[in-house]
């Protein structure tokens, strides 16, 4: 057991760290890290630089463009960026779509979509919860009619993560709708969303803002050339993906850096006149926290460590995601509790570049509840932590 | 980045692992739980012969291990078989500052060789898990030619009935909690007065009255006032090795409720159809991972510096006793009554788990310790 990184993964974190600080614009940062509103030009911005480094696509071969990281390299270059406050990729494309149509898309898919995606020309969307299918994702309706040519999809999608942004969607759609299982006969298109008959219609969600969309789908005609792989095969390819939207799924460098952040904020709090971080309370609620955070950090390690070894991640990625998640909301948990009253005054506006106002209370505390509120959806996403504990259940313990 | 084991700590995981399935089924536990001296003298001696002892110890010491993950290795395989030989108590807390101050060398042969029992007569009445809290007092004063004078009295010592060494810490300047001042010193057990008795969940321990002990100068080890860093590297050695052998007996509830559940119908199906369980079982699953994890971590930085030591070693047994009650509590709920029965084996693991909390410190006294630590090492980055 060696639990030191190779002088070459140690070169790498050097190499990322330095470019980082060189190529890493400060004002992106400082938005990143003071929590406030990105937009789709700070993602294009952050992708640029990444793809003038060669670094964009982090899940794709060198061939195809891609970084051709190793699992450690990965979880390195996660935990720098977020340490130096880099955006997050925007992953549909990347890393979702991508990865499917390098192992299943053909050639001509391949070559039309991989580049542009990683030239940003096309910001693409996931198709995939409905409002009837969320855990349940199988029993979705959305419907896929052949008509010569052309597929004519007609349904509703929900939960698309910054579909406002985007102008491709790729979609599962029911198109064997007497098939033996609802698995069977579930079909993976693209879908141009300028095509008549799709509408993006935002949701607000508990903390106020709008990153989620439902996307609506009457009788739009979708070439059959968009189609994935085979008819009905859209399952096997929907699962596929999921597998690369658990890949650092832990979350250890963002939650690193916020357990950072909770200290700076307790410390800069009092509470009976000392620090809040040296009340007993307090501080041995953000020390099992550490405790939970440090024993994950390891557990994600072995399980990344596996993966170098050509090792598939199986089961354990459910239930890093339990346990990050866990983390991830303790954080913002303790953050909002930290605040004391501070957490209450509700000022949307400052979450705008260039704000000019005064904040209430101390100067990092804006977004802190909203956080919290929003940080409700990671044990919801990506399959909801019941469905973890389900998958963990069936293929780890055999029950 | 390499999680594997080597070679040799494979091929000790394997010896450890046939000895308990072939040799030490749990009606052979409960026989030698049974017995006057809480163990049996004849397995402490086949285990030592397989080099069992010997590889809690450094070469320099007559050992062939003493590593952190060989203590992990050893301690997490010895729990499957809920071992109740001195293997702590001798091996670890009673061995290290013996091999670590030097000299006693044949003493300490016969440790290794399980032919000589020694013991760790550290904590006292008031002292709690407190590391430094040492009223016991060691005077020099040289009458009759004897170089030192020990009175005092130490509690819950580990087989420190059955020792026929106790390593006993004492103070010769200082007030009671203080770091500074503490001296170690070899005590033939015969010198002390003893009470021995049972634990609560098999293995013996005892109370130890030192009434002016008389010893030469070679009985003290090390150099006078000066122990305490000993003290507390033992104290961490035997806390990863607890820690381990907690996570070995969650992997047993673990393994044995699940067992349970695919088999035991009830409403027509087997428990482990109920998702209400089923969730209940992954959680316990997580926790062991993560306990594990913590585990791993301590191992590989016990010979390390001592602030990350002692920060990782104390994260690690704060899981063994955060994780190993809800595993032992779980374990048994999930079972249901059969789990409450003396005859069915899980309850002795579940119960040795839940223990474990009290030896060396528990979930808090290690949070805290953590919390310390931590501000140390912060305030020295």
């Amino acid at each position: 057991m060696d639990m030191n990184y190779t002088p070459e993964e140690q070169a790498f974190r050097d190499d990322v760290r330095a470019w980082l600080a060189a190529e890493l614009p400060n004002p992106l940062a400082a938005k990143v890290k003071g929590g406030k509103r990105l937009h789709r030009e700070d993602y294009l911005t952050w992708h640029a630089l990444l793809r003038s480094r060669g670094w964009l696509a982090q899940h794709w071969p060198v061939e195809q463009g891609g970084a051709g990281w190793t699992p450690i390299e990965k979880h390195l270059f996660e935990e720098e960026c977020v340490a130096a406050g880099a955006p997050r990729v925007i992953p549909f494309g990347l890393n979702m779509l991508g990865p499917v149509l390098i192992a299943f898309g053909s050639d001509t898919h391949k070559a039309h979509y991989l580049p542009r995606i990683l030239s940003d020309e096309d910001w693409w969307a996931q198709g995939y919860s409905e409002p009837g299918a969320g855990s349940d994702l199988a029993s979705l309706r959305t419907s896929a009619v052949r008509d010569g040519d052309h597929y004519i999809v007609n349904g509703q999608k929900t939960w698309t993560t910054l579909g406002h942004f985007a102008n491709k969607l790729f979609c599962l759609c029911r198109t064997d709708p007497n098939a033996a299982k609802p698995q069977e006969g579930i079909s993976f298109l693209l879908i141009d969303m300028d095509s008549p008959g799709v509408e993006v219609r935002p949701i607000i969600t508990l903390d106020g803002e709008h990153e989620v969309n439902e996307v609506w789908l009457t009788d739009v005609r979708v070439p059959a050339d968009n189609l994935v792989g085979e008819e009905n095969k859209g399952w096997t390819y929907a699962k596929y993906l999921l597998t690369y939207e658990r890949t650092g799924i832990a979350g250890v460098g963002y939650s690193k850096n916020a357990l950072g952040h909770l200290k700076r904020v307790a410390a800069a709090q009092s509470h009976n006149g000392a620090p809040l971080s040296q009340d007993p309370l307090f501080a041995a609620r953000m020390a099992k926290l550490e405790i939970d955070l440090l024993a994950m950090e390891m557990f994600n390690l072995r399980v990344v460590a596996a993966a170098g070894e050509g090792k598939a991640p199986g089961p354990e990625s459910s239930l890093l995601k339990i346990k990050g998640t866990q983390v991830r909301q303790e954080t913002t948990h303790l953050l909002r509790r930290a605040l004391g009253p501070y957490a209450m005054p509700f000022l949307p506006e400052q979450f705008d570049e260039g704000w000019n106002g005064e904040p209430v209370g101390p100067d990092d505390a804006g977004p802190i509840a909203t956080q919290y509120f929003n940080m409700r959806k990671v044990s919801i996403y990506g399959g909801s932590n019941e469905i973890q504990r389900n998958i963990v259940s069936k293929h780890m313990l055999g029950l | 980045m390499d999680f594997t084991l080597s070679e040799e700590r494979r091929m000790l995981l394997e010896t450890t692992d046939r000895y308990i399935r072939d040799r030490y089924p749990i009606e052979t536990r409960q026989a030698n739980v049974q017995r006057e001296e809480g163990f049996n003298r004849d397995t402490w001696k086949e285990l030592a012969d397989l080099g069992l002892v010997g590889a809690l110890l450094p070469p320099e010491a007559g050992g062939f291990g003493g590593a952190g993950e060989d203590l992990a290795v050893v301690f997490e395989a010895l729990a499957r078989g809920a071992v109740v030989e001195p293997f702590l108590a001798s091996g670890v807390l009673g061995a290290w500052p013996l091999a670590r101050a030097g000299g006693h060398t044949s003493v300490l042969e016969q440790v290794i060789a399980g032919e000589a029992l020694i013991a760790f007569a550290h904590g006292e009445p008031q002292g709690r898990y407190g590391p430094s809290y040492v009223a016991a007092t060691a005077a020099s004063n040289g009458e009759g030619g004897w170089s030192w004078t020990i009175n005092g009295r130490k509690t819950v010592v580990l087989n420190g009935d059955t020792a026929d060494w106790l390593i006993v810490s004492a103070r010769v300047s200082g007030h009671t909690d203080e770091e500074e001042g503490l001296s170690l010193f070899l005590v033939p057990a015969g010198m002390a007065e003893r009470r021995g008795y049972d634990s609560v969940e098999g293995g013996r321990a005892a109370e130890v009255i030192l009434s002016d002990v008389r010893l030469p100068a070679e009985n003290l080890l090390g150099e006078s006032g000066a122990a305490y860093p000993l003290i507390e590297e033992t104290l961490a050695r035997g806390a990863l090795a607890l820690s381990a052998e907690a996570l070995g007996l969650m992997e047993v509830c673990k393994d044995m409720t699940l067992e349970y559940l695919k088999t035991r119908k009830q409403f027509g199906r087997p428990l482990g159809a109920f998702q209400a369980l089923q969730h209940r079982m992954v959680d316990m699953a997580l926790e062991i991972e993560q306990a594990r994890s913590s585990v791993m971590l301590a191992a590989g930085r016990l010979e390390g510096e001592r602030i990350e030591r002692e920060r990782t070693v104390s994260a690690a047994k704060h899981l063994a006793g955060r994780v190993g009650r809800l595993v032992a509590e779980e374990a048994i709920q999930l079972h249901g009554g059969v789990a409450m029965t003396w005859e069915y084996a899980l309850a002795h693991f579940a119960k040795r788990l839940v223990m474990i909390d009290h030896l060396l410190g528990d979930e808090d006294h290690h949070l805290q310790r953590f919390m310390a630590f931590s501000r140390m090492q912060e305030a020295s980055s």
